[in-house]
């Protein structure tokens, strides 16, 4: 596995060059963290060279940075869009990652056109999180409910939502209303500090 | 002459061959679809965002209710990545009983997909004979973990206990004479590998059951072949992973590409279809059903003669035994901080996938070193197959969307997440 990822970091620094982005290989994956100026244009590359031929998009995962580490982000670090490839031809496996420069606005170019499998996980990141892929034919909510307002992934997004749905026997339709429970954590969230307990 | 306008269906969200909570809304030109629009998202739950909230251990039975027509490969897939992150070995024996679980998770779904895609498209009988062999399987599940189907059987670190010496039987019934019981109970008088050996030996003769019922059936051939065909090069395209991708001929099996836990060791066939229709599916899925018996029985020989742990003996990824607790103070602080804060998992990130009955199905964790994961996500082979709905239901009639929904094998659960 580890002799397969190395092929595949030469691979990338030798057709992309230095300036698509930095490579990393961490736990026998290759992760290449690149623009958001560029991406199109390296996603191309990515399928079409034939050192390279990641033929399928296996998945798009929006990730909202901001609280990572208990700590804040530095500007336009916020939103990424994670892409998980695969080459059939050269059984290779491929993480691109890709920072939409804008915080309040995040737009990424859309990569449909390449991969036609991104659409809906392209509308899923959109959902979820508001990035805006610039060149989507289709971009509508996927997963939340007709009529929702927010983007629920997103970590300043309450875990138990803005709005409750319930029956009103009174008006004898279903109504929405603010949420009436409390938030409630019982596993408190902790990072330890580096060697604790030994470790 | 009147003008003849397009026509817009709504079919579903409760439609019985929707296989779930599936709104298609279909254009039609007479009877021919000229575009469908699934609108998917009507069982979502944010688990992903749940199980930023809970513990690496209490995120885990999240997984059982994703797709909950294949548990166990579920939390496999989760398993591997935390394992991943964790970099930790997982014991022989417990690879190979989730080896061998996978396989019954697989015979799990791939019977219930044959079951309702032969009943939607017309055939009742088949649904009963695989309903029956199901039953035998739930009861695998029970007899391992205490429920049928949510099991929670698998942890970071191998899986939650051993396999039982013994199979639970059929208690006596005012409706039952005792002859009955002693015929219903002849098989689980040893242990649960014992039972499972039983059924293999059983389970070929049930798929030629199948097949005399459908292979060449004259109906089913009439609504299955010819329909939906993807070619290989538009699959890959399409994202299409499991039996959709084999299907149309493409021999890509992560059990056999990118080997996990010890499917390297074993040995068994990779069906492929060459038409990439319908039909195909189907053949490679009642194929798949023969290859997974032939790991099932590789495994439960081998799980005969080798006994030993079944999980790691870090007490910070999993819990010591009930013994040890109770006597020892050390491990009654492990258990109580595993229970309580649960396990740490290094920064990092790792997408870890495994062949899934549907397909690929993948769980890409991002963590910042805390007791919860900052990220995760999962990976639905459900998704990548129904957001292809338009272009494979084009042109073809309303009957011939019902057999495409049948034979993409979705699952609302893992769709919808």
């Amino acid at each position: 596995m580890s002799q397969r990822s190395e092929n595949l970091a030469a691979a990338l620094q030798e057709v992309l060059g230095a300036g698509a982005g930095a490579v990393t290989q961490a736990l026998g994956e290759t992760t290449l963290v690149t623009g958001a100026a560029g991406l199109s244009g390296v996603m191309r590359t990515l399928r079409d060279h034939p050192a390279l031929r990641f033929a399928t998009l296996v998945d798009v995962c929006g990730v909202d940075y901001s609280q990572y580490g208990d700590q804040d982000c530095a500007p336009g670090r916020r939103f990424a869009a994670v892409y998980h490839l695969v080459s059939l031809a050269h059984n290779r496996r491929l993480r691109v990652r890709s920072f939409a420069p804008d915080d309040d606005f995040p737009v990424l170019a859309s990569v449909v056109d390449i991969w036609p499998s991104a659409n809906w996980f392209e509308r899923e990141a959109f959902d979820l999180f508001g990035i805006m892929f610039e060149g989507h034919p289709d971009l509508r909510r996927i997963l939340t409910d007709y009529g929702f307002i927010g983007h629920p992934f997103r970590k300043d997004f309450p875990l138990a939502g803005h709005v409750e749905m319930r029956y009103d026997p009174e008006q004898k339709r279903v109504i929405y209303q603010p949420v009436t429970i409390e938030p409630r954590e019982v596993t408190p969230r902790i990072i330890r500090e580096e060697k604790y307990a030994g470790h | 002459m009147a003008e003849i306008k397009n026509y817009t269906m709504n079919f579903g969200p409760q439609h019985p061959a929707a296989h779930g909570v599936l709104r298609l809304v279909l254009e039609l030109d007479g009877e021919v679809v000229q575009r469908a629009d699934p609108h998917v998202g009507l069982l979502h739950r944010a688990t992903e965002k749940l199980a930023e909230h809970k513990t690496y251990l209490q995120s885990l039975p999240y997984l059982d209710r994703l797709d909950y027509m294949s548990m166990m490969c579920n939390e496999h897939a989760y398993c591997l990545a935390v394992e991943n992150l964790l970099q930790i070995e997982v014991p022989l024996r417990a690879q190979y009983i989730r080896v061998m679980f996978d396989e019954i998770t697989r015979l799990l779904n791939h019977l219930l997909w044959l079951g309702s895609h032969a009943l939607d498209v017309g055939a009742m009988t088949i649904f009963l004979y695989a309903f029956r062999e199901r039953e035998d399987l739930l009861d695998m599940y029970e007899a391992v973990s205490g429920a049928r189907m949510h099991a929670a059987y698998y942890r970071p670190g191998g899986v939650y206990r051993d396999l039982p010496d013994t199979m639970p039987q059929y208690s006596a019934q005012i409706t039952r004479n005792a002859k009955a019981m002693r015929q219903m109970n002849a098989n689980r008088q040893g242990s649960l590998l014992d039972f499972i050996e039983d059924f293999t030996n059983r389970f070929p003769a049930y798929v030629d059951e199948y097949e005399t019922l459908l292979t060449d059936n004259r109906i089913w051939k009439q609504r299955l072949v010819g329909i939906g065909v993807v070619s290989p090069e538009r699959a890959m395209a399409l994202g299409f992973t499991g039996p959709m991708l084999r299907g149309s001929g493409v021999p890509w099996d992560l059990r056999k590409k990118q080997p996990y836990e010890v499917y390297d060791l074993l040995d068994f066939d990779i069906p492929v279809g060459v038409n990439g229709d319908c039909y195909d599916r189907y053949l490679v899925r009642v194929e798949e059903l023969r290859q997974s018996n032939r790991i099932i029985r590789q495994c439960v020989e081998w799980l005969r003669n080798h006994p030993g742990p079944v999980i790691v003996d870090d007490h910070k990824i999993a819990p010591p035994s009930r013994v040890d607790m109770k006597t020892n103070m050390e491990e009654l602080i492990h258990h109580f901080k595993l229970f309580t804060e649960g396990m740490h998992v290094p920064p990092g990130e790792a997408y870890s996938a495994v062949e899934h009955p549907k397909g690929e199905f993948g769980v890409y964790i991002i963590s910042d070193g805390a007791n919860k994961p900052y990220r995760m996500k999962f990976r639905p082979p459900g998704f990548a197959h129904l957001s292809s709905m338009d272009e494979m239901a084009r042109g073809h009639m309303i009957a011939d969307v019902v057999a495409i929904i049948g034979t993409m094998d979705i699952v609302f659960g893992d769709i919808d997440r």
